[in-house]
């Protein structure tokens, strides 16, 4: 087996092996069991009385959703005032501009929604008071959203009826003092060992080996770049992403970025099992989504090292494989690995250019995100794949003669009606989005704009479409990544992404929170012999099926147009 | 008599089927099934094409003949999806009309009334004048004019035409055996009846109004469904609408039908097709059980009964105890005992006490004169019954303690002989009978119950159905636990009285269960009400059939086990076909998305795994299959999915191998073969 090969394995197994003890761990913060991390509690008792919280207040889940949109609301008004301003406050030593009001709002609504879409370069887009306090502060606050919303549904999964699932701002508050600092701390000081800049001076200049004298710039960087991939956030530092010399230096830091990235979504699913007692349960769903991410891994490898065919008929030899747009420290196998994990997870970040990628790539980086719940992003991965469970419980459930019931409460027409508009919300948002645009492109519409249609895609034909669609499944996945070739940045873009964003990120918090808080309410109804088991591995295959009709069905016409074709013409 | 009609399409109910499709094209009545509603919507926009082809000659979407086909086949799935639920719907009601047949327009005595007082005049009048709270007479001979219960008197009842068993049962007023329905003979004595429905407002009416299409309403369940269903297709309403731009940016024309076949294709329109068919069907195979239902949610909340509470004599013993032995004591002898035992049971006419004087034999009978004395009936308080005789002798027996109390009361020993014995005969799952003359206790007698065949193994398909069955008995613990056990029950309860019944069920339904039982009398109607599932025999009483939400004609207190059956075949049979449907969508995808980009993309042939003739034959197929796998599946919606009690688990293993998988590869089979003949044509 080559080096590269084991390196992908290597990276996976860590991933396993830090994940299911944190799983436990992150099990017990919520249970409120004692753990090792109980020294903080007087610093939580702190924020609680600062922010003038009562903890121990319960509430239900419409008192959840309220809370978690309510300070999200906040934080929009906070981010997009300090963006605009930012020309003007402290901690500025490259003296970069303001944003304008469009770029500040398309910004922090990306960053608030988890997903990290850039429509600037960090180094002159932003300053370090806003990389840290609008960025880096979003980056944790959406993660911990995420993760606190699931908590509440894990609190309406765990009891047999209930109606007071805890307290938001508790989740919320332990999630970052519990978990995602004390984590970061750690992520950071590798990445600063190793080359990541973490300094509030400016830029520094270099003398380049033609004799020119480059700026190169550097900041706080490796806190950032932590809490970036543990956070499933996935927006750079600087604009070439974890591509960067400086954001990734080396394939050590390539490891930790892909582990940091992968362990809390794998973490949250063991600590389903540990928080609701029904390990097998999360096995299942563990396998599951490795057994999808594995179907989209194994092509993504086997089309990258197998090198490009147009090339090869040049007569060029490809002993490495398909090397545009990857970097020679990472090799195709390191690259192909993170592209699979930063889209079904959904951070984003890329340590090789995805537009670059053999054409399957692209369409496995698609279904990633379309699918958008084979671990998924921090907390609402599992979320997103709460919802198939719905569907798949109410329609395994018929077929062994009973009306259907998840862990014994009954799934009827109201929960139904909630799955089935989540389910349907992201094949709507990215297929009506890349008609628009697929309109616009095709009929010359708007042609007076700025940016006209026409000059928006650097590659006509299938990759043009397939750089369209991308840009619509990431927005949609709240994923973040681009097919760069795509000239994103103008009102079009800006504006239709900015609305799938929001869409995309709430509705799918809401729904599946309303359906575990509405089950929880029903009366428990015990389990016999007749009753669907949830944890099996043929509810899993099910589970998977439901996955792959809804969820990669939907999009089959328009991959056809896109990747398969442009795969057909090239082979 | 009714005759049970067991070929699925009987000619005349087909004809009527055919009819009802093409009324039921009316959009008004297809609105509700949204599935449907879509593909009609499609066909008439294909109608359109079809004519606007026809008269401009523009072959721009295509040929006319291939407009007309796609036309044609939409329409035939439309046709084949309203014929499901017309057939259904006329099985349903034939297999009522026939019950109701055999009470139709019978002349009926009517004792005349003077405001509220009856008085003695009878005068003929035809039944469906009969209203609620009427009086009539039945004599030997007549046929009994409309569902009533016995007022006055007692008859043998001819019960064949509605229950199919020939012999002939007991009425009579008061207690449980009151009822009578309409359409049964009368075959002897007189009896006054009190009307207790309208006329049309019969339980077979109710029905039948259930079954048809204007009151008939969707279940929690169905409704469920058709959400679900409905945002299937949306989702393929998106992606249909959305592909018009991606194929103009790929500068592909796409043909309207293209279009109209790719959606409808995609859309579940099997269990679309066949969803109101499987619900009609099921409440269907409930009638053809003999089991009228009042509302399709209860055939469905059948399927779910986690406990069934079962009456021992009956359901899990044949008929009643019978007398086997006769064990004095006190220092009785054997013929004495023989002749008190049998002397209190002269005049006693419940199972028991008949078969004691059976057991004691014509010899010693014979010779018995209870003249003068007191029969002492049978209460639930004193628990005894016995005689008084003319010289004052008071015999009496009963239950174990309810005697020893008496005894015990009267300062008379217990004699431990018999104390043995009663224990002895508890443990062997019999009852003991204990026998006093003048509260001095004479012998047991030995009851034994005889288990019915083949219950054992009901009951073990029950458990991996996941249904716990109790038994409910008003046996001493002792005697129930061994017939518990022997029958394999997996709860009884012992010594029961209706509050017990009721009491258990509450316990259950706390505990998030959902129970089923059975009953007949007027005391069981709190528990039918308060089950989830209750179902009342025809032969008891008004009240109790108020109360269930099924009646079962035959009496039959096995007849739960088929209903929790049914119930679940009708979800699994929903469940199995959305699935199937769902799964069709994988070839129908390979079959029309490279028809639609061929042209114009050829490198797409790479996706035509079937190897299609033409794009236009591939679209043509897939429609095709589409339409015919809606007739192909009737019979099995009709019929149900056959349930197996194998565990959840292995069931849906089972399930989605069969029409998960086989949803999968089926139509790949039939869209290549069907393509074969089409592209002979095209």
């Amino acid at each position: 087996m080559n080096t590269e090969l084991l390196g992908v394995i290597a990276t996976y197994a860590l991933t396993l092996i830090i994940a299911i003890p944190l799983g436990r761990y992150i099990a017990k913060v919520f249970k409120g069991e004692k753990t090792w991390m109980d020294f903080l509690a007087p610093l939580e008792r702190l924020i609680y009385r600062i922010s003038g919280i009562n903890p121990k207040e319960e509430m239900n889940w419409k008192q959840h959703l309220k809370a978690l949109l309510t300070i999200n609301l906040i934080w929009f008004v906070y981010g997009f005032f300090l963006l605009i301003f930012q020309d003007k406050l402290p901690l500025n030593p490259d003296g970069n501009p303001a944003q304008t009001p469009d770029l500040a709002f398309n910004t922090v609504i990306s960053f608030l929604v988890n997903c990290n879409l850039q429509h600037y370069s960090g180094e002159s887009g932003l300053t370090y008071l806003t990389q840290l306090f609008v960025i880096t502060f979003l980056q944790f606050l959406s993660a911990a959203t995420g993760i606190a919303a699931l908590i509440v549904v894990f609190k309406a999964l765990k009891d047999k009826t209930v109606t007071q699932l805890g307290n938001f701002w508790e989740f919320f508050v332990k999630t970052n003092t519990r978990l995602l600092l004390p984590v970061c701390l750690v992520i950071a000081l590798i990445l600063s060992f190793n080359g990541t800049p973490a300094s509030y001076a400016g830029k520094d200049a270099i003398v380049t080996m033609q004799g020119d004298t480059v700026g190169v710039s550097r900041g706080p960087a490796a806190s950032m770049i932590a809490i970036k991939h543990l956070g499933t956030n996935g927006g750079g530092w600087f604009g070439a992403n974890s591509i960067h010399p400086l954001e990734n230096p080396n394939y050590l830091t390539n490891m930790t970025e892909a582990i940091a990235q992968t362990i809390i979504p794998v973490a949250m699913i063991f600590a389903l099992g540990f928080f609701i007692r029904r390990k097998k349960f999360a096995y299942v769903i563990f396998g599951v989504m490795t057994a999808g991410m594995l179907l989209l891994l194994i092509p993504t490898i086997i089309q990258e090292t197998g090198g490009n065919p147009a090339i090869a008929r040049m007569g060029i030899l490809q002993s490495t494989g398909a090397m545009e747009g990857k970097e020679v420290r990472f090799g195709p196998t390191a690259t192909a690995y993170w592209s699979t994990i930063t889209t079904i997870i959904s951070t984003g970040s890329i340590n090789g250019f995805h537009d670059s990628t053999m054409p399957l790539t692209g369409m496995m980086q698609l279904v990633a995100m379309m699918t958008n719940c084979f671990y998924g992003g921090c907390g609402v991965g599992i979320l997103n794949y709460f919802v198939f469970i719905i569907i798949a419980v109410f329609i395994s459930g018929l077929m062994v003669g009973r009306t259907p019931e998840f862990m014994g409460h009954k799934v009827e027409a109201r929960e139904v009606k909630i799955a089935a508009l989540v389910a349907l919300l992201h094949p709507f948002l990215i297929l009506a989005g890349t008609a628009l645009s697929s309109f616009a492109v095709a009929h010359g519409w708007g042609a007076g704009w700025a940016t006209p249609p026409g000059n928006w895609l650097n590659n006509p034909g299938y990759h043009g479409f397939s750089e369209m669609l991308y840009e619509y499944t990431s927005a949609a996945a709240n994923n973040g990544s681009g097919f760069e070739g795509l000239t994103d940045n103008n009102i079009f873009w800006n504006v239709s992404t900015g609305f799938v964003l929001i869409l995309s990120r709430f509705l799918p918090i809401i729904g599946p929170v309303a359906i575990a808080g509405l089950l929880a309410q029903k009366k428990y109804i015990p389990g016999s012999a007749g009753t669907l088991k949830t944890d099996t591995a043929t509810f899993g295959v099910m589970t998977f099926a439901v996955i792959v009709i809804i969820a990669a069905l939907a999009f089959f016409p328009s991959l056809a147009l896109g990747p398969i074709a442009e795969y057909f013409s090239l082979y | 008599m009714r005759t049970k009609n067991n070929t699925l399409f009987p000619a005349d109910l087909v004809k009527e089927s055919l009819k009802q499709s093409f009324v039921k094209l009316s959009p008004r009545a297809l609105i509700k099934n949204p599935v449907m509603f879509t593909v009609e919507l499609g066909t008439i926009v294909m109608l359109i094409v079809t004519l606007r082809t026809l008269f401009t000659g523009d072959q721009s979407q295509g040929s006319f003949g291939y407009n007309l086909t796609v036309f044609m086949v939409l329409l035939l799935t439309v046709l084949f999806g309203n014929f499901a639920e017309a057939i259904a719907e006329a099985r349903g009601k034939a297999q009522a009309e026939s019950l109701r047949k055999t009470r139709e327009e019978t002349p009926a005595k009517k004792i005349l009334a003077v405001g509220e007082i009856f008085t003695d005049e009878i005068k003929v009048v035809s039944s469906s004048q009969l209203k609620k709270g009427d009086l009539f007479v039945c004599e030997a001979g007549d046929i009994i004019p409309a569902d009533g219960e016995i007022v006055k008197g007692l008859a043998s009842i001819d019960e064949s035409a509605i229950t199919g068993e020939s012999a002939p049962v007991i009425r009579e007023a008061g207690g449980d055996k009151s009822s009578v329905v309409g359409g049964t003979k009368v075959l002897s004595d007189r009896i006054v009846v009190s009307v207790t429905t309208e006329a049309g407002e019969s339980f077979l009416d109710k029905m039948i109004a259930l079954v048809e299409g204007a009151t008939r309403q969707k279940t929690p369940n169905e409704i469920a469904l058709t959400i679900l269903l409905a945002s299937f297709t949306l989702v393929f309403i998106i992606v249909c609408v959305t592909l018009k731009p991606f194929a103009d940016y790929a500068n592909t024309p796409i043909t309207i039908a293209a279009f109209i076949s790719l959606f409808v294709c995609l859309i579940p329109t099997t269990i679309g097709g066949l969803l109101s068919a499987i619900g009609i069907a099921g409440m269907d195979r409930a009638l053809r059980a003999n089991v009228i239902t009042k509302s399709g949610k209860a055939v469905e909340t059948a399927g779910d009964v986690d406990v069934l509470l079962l009456d021992k004599t009956g359901t899990i013993t044949i008929g009643n105890r019978k007398a086997t032995n006769f064990y004095p004591a006190n220092g009785y002898s054997e013929a004495e005992f023989i002749r008190i035992s049998a002397l209190s049971s002269l005049a006693d006419d419940t199972p028991e006490g008949k078969s004691i004087v059976e057991l004691a034999g014509k010899d010693i009978v014979s010779r018995l004169s209870p003249d003068g004395g007191t029969m002492v009936k049978f209460t639930a308080e004193t628990r005894s019954s016995g005689i008084n005789l003319a010289d004052g002798t008071r015999i009496r027996k009963g239950a174990y303690d309810a005697i020893r109390n008496l005894s015990r009361h009267e300062g008379q020993p217990f004699p431990p002989e018999t104390e043995a014995k009663v224990k002895e005969i508890s443990g062997n799952g019999g009852t003991p009978l204990v026998v006093a003359v003048n509260n001095k206790i004479m012998g047991v007698i030995e009851l034994q119950d005889i288990i019915k065949p083949g219950i054992q193994e009901r009951f073990e398909r029950l458990r991996k159905m996941g249904v716990k069955t109790v038994m409910v008995t008003g046996d001493n613990p002792l005697t129930a636990k061994y017939i518990a056990e022997k029958a394999g029950v997996d709860d009884f309860i012992a010594e029961a009285k209706p509050e017990d019944k009721m009491r258990y069920i509450k316990k259950e339904q706390h505990e998030g269960r959902l129970v089923a039982m059975m009953g007949d009398g007027t005391n069981d109607a709190p528990a039918l009400a308060q089950a989830d599932v209750g179902v009342a025999m025809n032969s008891g009483t008004q009240a109790a059939k108020e109360a269930g939400n099924m009646v079962d004609l035959d009496n039959d207190p096995t007849k739960l086990i088929e209903i929790v059956e049914i119930g679940k075949q009708l979800l699994m049979t929903r469940g199995t076909l959305t699935t199937f449907s769902i799964a069709n969508d994988v070839a129908k995808y390979f079959a029309i998305v490279p028809a639609l980009f061929i042209l114009s993309i050829p490198a797409l042939q790479g996706i035509n795994i079937m190897q299609l003739h033409s794009p236009e034959t591939a679209v043509l197929s897939a429609v095709i299959f589409n339409a015919i796998i809606i007739p192909l599946l009737i019979p099995l919606a009709l019929k149900g999915v056959t349930y197996r009690p194998v565990g959840a688990s292995a069931l849906l293993r089972r399930n989605l191998l069969i029409y998960g998988l086989g949803g999968v590869i089926v139509p790949f089979i039939g869209i290549k073969l069907i393509d074969i003949v089409v592209a002979l044509f095209f």
